[in-house]
C-alpha cells in the first residue's frame, strides 16, 4: 500500500498513526479519570459496594454506575446528562427524605439536590465512556425478551392490581408510588434486555437493592416490560 | 467461677439480642417505612397513592392477633401468600431468614412495647 512513498514519509505516517491511536486511548483514559473525579464522590464506579454490609444501601448518595453500559441507552445518557430531570421522586434513599405530617409521611423535596449538568461535548464523552462499563454482558445475553405489544388496560391492571408495581413506581406523572424510580420514561432510558432481566432478578444486579421480586415468571416479566414499552413510547 | 461464667453468658446473650433489635430497626427503616411509615403507623410516603392501605404496625389489637410464624410468612412471601393485597411485596429475595426474624422482633416492639 505504501509502495512509491519515500521511506522518510512512510516513517512519519507510521508515527502519526501510532500517535493517533495513543491519543484515542488517552482520551478514553482521561474521561475515565474525569468521571472518577467528578462523579465518583457520589456514584459507585466499581463493584465494592456489593461486598460491603447490607447497610451500605442506606448510605448511598447516588445509584451505582458500575454496570451503566448494560443498563442505559446511550442516546438517553447523552441527553439526560445535559438536562438531568428527576427520576426518583423521593431521592436515592427515600427514608432519608421522608418526614411525618398530619396526612402521613411526605417527601421533603427541599432535601433533594439538583443533579450537575454537562455540556454537549462532555456529555458525549461521558456517555461513550459509561457505555464501556459492561460487567453483566452474560446476564444480558441470557435474556430472551423480544419487545411486543400489550393493550393499555391490560398492561395497567397487570402493573397495578395484579403485581403491585404501582406501590413504589409511577407509570404516569404523579400517578403511583414514589419510593422507586419513575417508570414512564424507563423505556427511553433503559435497554429492553435490562428491563426484563432486572424485573426478574434485581438482586443479581445489585445485592442490596430495595426492589423486591414481584413475579419472576418469564412470561409475566415480559408482559410487564411490554407495558413499560407502551407507556414509554407515549412520552415526548 | 460458675457465677462468673453465667454472668458472661448472660451478657453475651443480651449483646446478641440488642444487635438483633438494632438490625430489625434498621432493616425496617430501609425496606418497610416507605409504605408503613417512619412511625410504623401505615402512613408511608407511598400510602397516599395506594389502593389498599398498609397495615398500621402500632395497632396492638390487630398485630397481637398474628403469630410470629404468620408475620414471618407474609414478610418472606408477600400479601398474596396470605390472601391479602399484592401491594405487600414478598421480601424473600432481598432478606435472609435471620433478617426476617429480626424484623418480626421489631414488629413486636412496634406493636406491643409501648413506653
Ligand atoms: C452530588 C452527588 C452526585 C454527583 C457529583 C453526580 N451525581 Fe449522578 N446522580 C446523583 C443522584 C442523587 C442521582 C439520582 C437522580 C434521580 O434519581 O433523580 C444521580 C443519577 C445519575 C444517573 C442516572 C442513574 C440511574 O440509575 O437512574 C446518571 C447516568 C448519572 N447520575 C451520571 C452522573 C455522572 C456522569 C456524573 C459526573 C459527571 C454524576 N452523575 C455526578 C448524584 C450525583
Ligand atoms: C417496594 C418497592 C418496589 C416495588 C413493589 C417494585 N419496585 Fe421496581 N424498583 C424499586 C426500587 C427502589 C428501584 C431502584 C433500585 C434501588 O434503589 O435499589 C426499582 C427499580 C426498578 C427498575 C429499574 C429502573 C431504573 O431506572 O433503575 C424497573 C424496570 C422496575 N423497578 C420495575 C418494577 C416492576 C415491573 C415492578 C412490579 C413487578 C416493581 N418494579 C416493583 C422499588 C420497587
Ligand atoms: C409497597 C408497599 C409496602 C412495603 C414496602 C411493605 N409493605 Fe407490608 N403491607 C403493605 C400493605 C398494602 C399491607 C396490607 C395488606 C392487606 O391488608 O391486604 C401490608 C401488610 C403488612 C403486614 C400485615 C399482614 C397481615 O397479617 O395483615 C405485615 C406484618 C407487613 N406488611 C410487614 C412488612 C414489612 C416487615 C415490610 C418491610 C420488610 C413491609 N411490610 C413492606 C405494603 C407494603
Amino acid at each position: 500500500m505504501m509502495k512509491g512513498i519515500p521511506v522518510k514519509l512512510r516513517l512519519t505516517l507510521g508515527i502519526a498513526a501510532a500517535l493517533a491511536a495513543s491519543v484515542h486511548v488517552a482520551a478514553h483514559a482521561d474521561t475515565a479519570a474525569d468521571v472518577k473525579q467528578q462523579c465518583g464522590s457520589c456514584h459507585a464506579l466499581d463493584r465494592d459496594y456489593a461486598k460491603a454490609a447490607k447497610h451500605e444501601r442506606a448510605e448511598r448518595k447516588a445509584p451505582p454506575l458500575d454496570f451503566a453500559g448494560n443498563k442505559f441507552r446511550r442516546e438517553w445518557l447523552y441527553s439526560w446528562l445535559q438536562n438531568p430531570v428527576r427520576l426518583r421522586p423521593a431521592g436515592v434513599f427515600p427514608p432519608a427524605h421522608a418526614k411525618p405530617s398530619a396526612d402521613g409521611d411526605v417527601v421533603d423535596t427541599t432535601t433533594l439536590a439538583k443533579h450537575p449538568a454537562l455540556d454537549a461535548a462532555q456529555a458525549g464523552k461521558v456517555a461513550d465512556y459509561l457505555m464501556t462499563l459492561t460487567p453483566f454482558d452474560g446476564l444480558i445475553a441470557a435474556e430472551t425478551y423480544q419487545p411486543g405489544t400489550i393493550a393499555q388496560r391490560m398492561g395497567q391492571m397487570n402493573f397495578g392490581k395484579f403485581k403491585g408495581c404501582d406501590g413504589c413506581h409511577q407509570d404516569a406523572p404523579d400517578t403511583g408510588g414514589v419510593s422507586g424510580p419513575e417508570l414512564y420514561t424507563a423505556w427511553q432510558r433503559l435497554q429492553p434486555a435490562f428491563i426484563s432481566a432486572y424485573i426478574a432478578q434485581p438482586a443479581a444486579w445489585d445485592p442490596h437493592t430495595m426492589m423486591p421480586v414481584g413475579d419472576a415468571n418469564t412470561a409475566a416479566v415480559h408482559k410487564l416490560a411490554n407495558y413499560l414499552k407502551l407507556i414509554g413510547e407515549k412520552q415526548p | 467461677m460458675k457465677t462468673l461464667l453465667i454472668a458472661a453468658t448472660l451478657s453475651l446473650a443480651s449483646v446478641t439480642a440488642q444487635a438483633a433489635a438494632d438490625s430489625g430497626k434498621q432493616l425496617y427503616s430501609v425496606y418497610c417505612t416507605q409504605c408503613h411509615g417512619v412511625a410504623g403507623d401505615g402512613k408511608g410516603i407511598n400510602a397516599a397513592q395506594m389502593a389498599v392501605q398498609p397495615r398500621d404496625h402500632t395497632d396492638t389489637k390487630e398485630m397481637s392477633a398474628r403469630t410470629d410464624e404468620e408475620l414471618f410468612k407474609v414478610i418472606e412471601h408477600g400479601g398474596k401468600s396470605i390472601n391479602k393485597s399484592v401491594l405487600m411485596p414478598p421480601w424473600g429475595d432481598n432478606l435472609n431468614d435471620d433478617e426476617i426474624h429480626a424484623l418480626v422482633g421489631h414488629l413486636r416492639a412496634l406493636c406491643c412495647q409501648k413506653n
